[in-house]
């Protein structure tokens, strides 16, 4: 199954993402978001970084999470190169996510091919089809 | 949309449903062409539908689609009843120019156009990822959030003359750091004093053409030929998690469920959350302008260390283009009243006399200034009393894009385009090669024809038209 593909926005990035689930689309939807600043494939997952958050619908969650792949990278220079064991929980207030973020610190800057500078509500689809789930994100860049 | 054209380059979209005031564009038909090919229209029209709106929703010649907002949209709300929305500022707050004038022509710099351009790159950290000279504490980011500009001057960035030719005189009063978020510390930590990415730039520019003199000589603007600088860039990291920070908040307080783009999420402007809000707001841009100053200081330096002197080397004029503000106008015929004027994409454009410009320019205006895309031309403008009728005192921002990164990216290659501007005369350096690509020039509006329209309308007036020869990039 294809992860995701990158769409043309004029201004800025957009993607889709695809998950048999939602949590294998929100993985997905993290390795999107890093592609368009660079490429995971090639990042070692040596470093782990624990990423807990809460949301009150699923769009609030998957900016919040997404959200989090820029912050590590700002303050801790840390590359995602892939998410483990992501699980989303129902709470009282919305929905809850735990996952594992594995990566690299950023050693030569001339890995970096772009600067995701925040995940937007703009044109964000979560859509639940027969067997699967679509996202769709438009990032600030 | 079905546009009325009420005058030359003027078109409005009516009262109708939800809308509390009509839309009104200024565009010329070329760049209502562009206008058309996204949203912008369907977004100005869903500003009008917000609460206290006033007159009009106003969008500049240079509009594109945004989030929420359209990117060179301006609206003013009424401080009781009325908004203020993250959105109709945009996520980079305070992202603005600067314009320094030099006593350099373009015979002194022609040899040394290199060295001054591989200097600047050297003092001037740029491109994703690149860190700042100094290693902030969390108490002086305080500081910086709180002063500005003015801790930069107090710690030998720049002079005060600088903080008179700054918009806000560098310094938002109003800036609250308690409603700065620590995650928006951390992002402001690593960042100050650096360029940044995108489509942010830094350029030697030289004087192509001088419309109007008497404006000219009161900025400083002498001669054909004579050398600039401009600096474009914002707040950084710090000013999108403050924007991020409040649209959840907002979202969280008020519901999105009634809005047709969650990105419009407001709070009224009395709220605790909309005074938070604003306290951050103008925390965010006091960062950017220190930001700022801190930039010009180095280049200053170059200047002074690569051609023996950087006397003479004044700032013309510094202005934010994503701002939200309280500023008097008249409204409904009435006398002039507080309002919280949004200016997401747009500059301000105040005409003579208004108490906010500086002494040295309440004559003329206040210099309003327009950054072209890469390798294309900037203008200098100055404001009209006619734009405070207009558009609130504002006009355009740049070129705005019409092409995505992504089609560039298809289209252009970066070593052609480093080419093609090094047969124009003019030296390019780059943090990241990938992005010249993404920022080629034709995937920018045709800034020549934005000013026109603004020109022409009297959103603000052509003064001088200013060429590149030498373009740093982030």
């Amino acid at each position: 199954m294809k992860k995701y593909d990158i769409l043309p926005h004029t201004a800025d990035g957009k993607f889709r993402a695809w998950g048999r689930t939602l949590e294998e689309a929100f993985a997905n939807a993290a390795l999107a978001t890093a592609s368009l600043m660079w490429d995971w494939e090639k990042v070692e997952p040596k470093l782990s970084q624990a990423v807990r958050l809460e949301g009150r619908d699923r769009e609030q969650l998957l900016v919040k999470f997404l959200g989090e792949i820029i912050f590590l990278f700002e303050t801790r220079k840390f590359l995602l190169a892939s998410v483990d064991g992501l699980e989303i929980r129902d709470v009282p207030d919305g929905f809850f996510l735990e996952a594992e973020f594995r990566g690299d610190t950023l050693s030569d800057r001339r890995d970096i091919h772009g600067d995701v500078k925040a995940v937007t509500y703009s044109e964000m689809k979560i859509d639940e089809e027969r067997g699967g789930v679509v996202l769709q994100v438009v990032v600030d860049m | 949309m079905d546009l009325v054209k009420i005058g030359e380059n003027i078109w409005q979209i009516p009262k109708r449903g939800d809308m509390n005031v009509p839309a009104l564009i200024y565009a010329s038909e070329k760049l209502l062409a562009d206008v058309r090919r996204d949203i912008t229209l369907d977004q100005a029209r869903n500003v009008a539908c917000l609460p206290g709106i006033q007159r009009m929703s106003y969008v500049m010649p240079d509009a594109h689609q945004g989030y929420g907002f359209p990117i060179g949209g301006v609206a003013a709300f009424d401080l009781d009843g009325g908004i203020i929305s993250p959105g109709g500022v945009g996520y980079d707050i305070n992202c603005g120019v600067r314009l320094l004038r030099t006593d350099c022509t373009e015979k002194d710099v022609s040899g040394r156009r290199k060295e001054l351009l591989a200097e600047i790159f050297k003092e001037v950290p740029a491109g994703v990822g690149k860190g700042g000279v100094t290693r902030l504490s969390r108490s002086v980011l305080k500081d910086i959030l709180v002063k500005g500009a003015e801790w930069a001057v107090e710690n030998g960035y720049g002079t005060k003359e600088d903080l008179e030719r700054t918009e806000e005189y560098g310094r938002m009063k109003d800036a609250d750091c308690a409603a700065v978020s620590d995650r928006a510390m951390e992002r402001g930590v690593p960042q100050l004093g650096t360029l940044g990415a995108g489509n942010h730039f830094l350029e030697i520019q030289k004087v192509r053409e001088i419309f109007d003199r008497e404006a000219a000589a009161a900025f400083g603007v002498e001669a054909e030929g004579q050398i600039m600088v401009m600096v474009h860039c914002g707040s950084r990291g710090l000013g999108h998690q403050v924007a991020t920070d409040y649209i959840e908040l907002m979202g969280n307080a008020f519901g999105t469920s009634g809005l047709p783009d969650r990105e419009l999420v407001h709070a009224p402007f009395r709220s605790e959350l909309g005074r938070r809000y604003y306290g951050a707001m103008c925390a965010a841009v006091n960062y950017a302008f220190a930001n700022r100053q801190m930039i010009a200081h180095w280049i200053r330096d170059v200047f002074a260390r690569v051609l023996g002197s950087s006397e003479g080397m004044r700032q013309v004029y510094d202005v934010c283009h994503n701002v939200a503000k309280v500023e008097r106008h008249p409204v409904g015929g009435g006398a002039a009243r507080e309002l919280c004027v949004h200016r997401k994409g747009a500059t301000r454009s105040f005409g003579p006399g208004r108490p906010e410009i500086p002494a040295a320019y309440r004559a003329v205006g206040q210099p309003v200034i327009i950054p072209g895309s890469m390798g294309t031309s900037s203008y200098l403008l100055v404001g009209t009393a006619a734009a405070e009728e207009l558009s609130f005192g504002s006009t355009a921002h740049g070129a705005g894009r019409v092409m995505s990164r992504h089609e560039a990216l298809r289209r252009f290659r970066c070593e052609q385009i480093r080419d093609e501007l090094a047969q124009r005369g003019i030296e390019l350096k780059s943090a990241n090669w990938k992005g010249v690509a993404e920022e080629a020039s034709a995937s920018y509006k045709d800034v020549d024809e934005v000013v026109r329209v603004s020109h022409d309308v009297g959103l603000g007036k052509l003064v001088a038209k200013l060429a590149p020869v030498g373009v740093m990039k982030g």
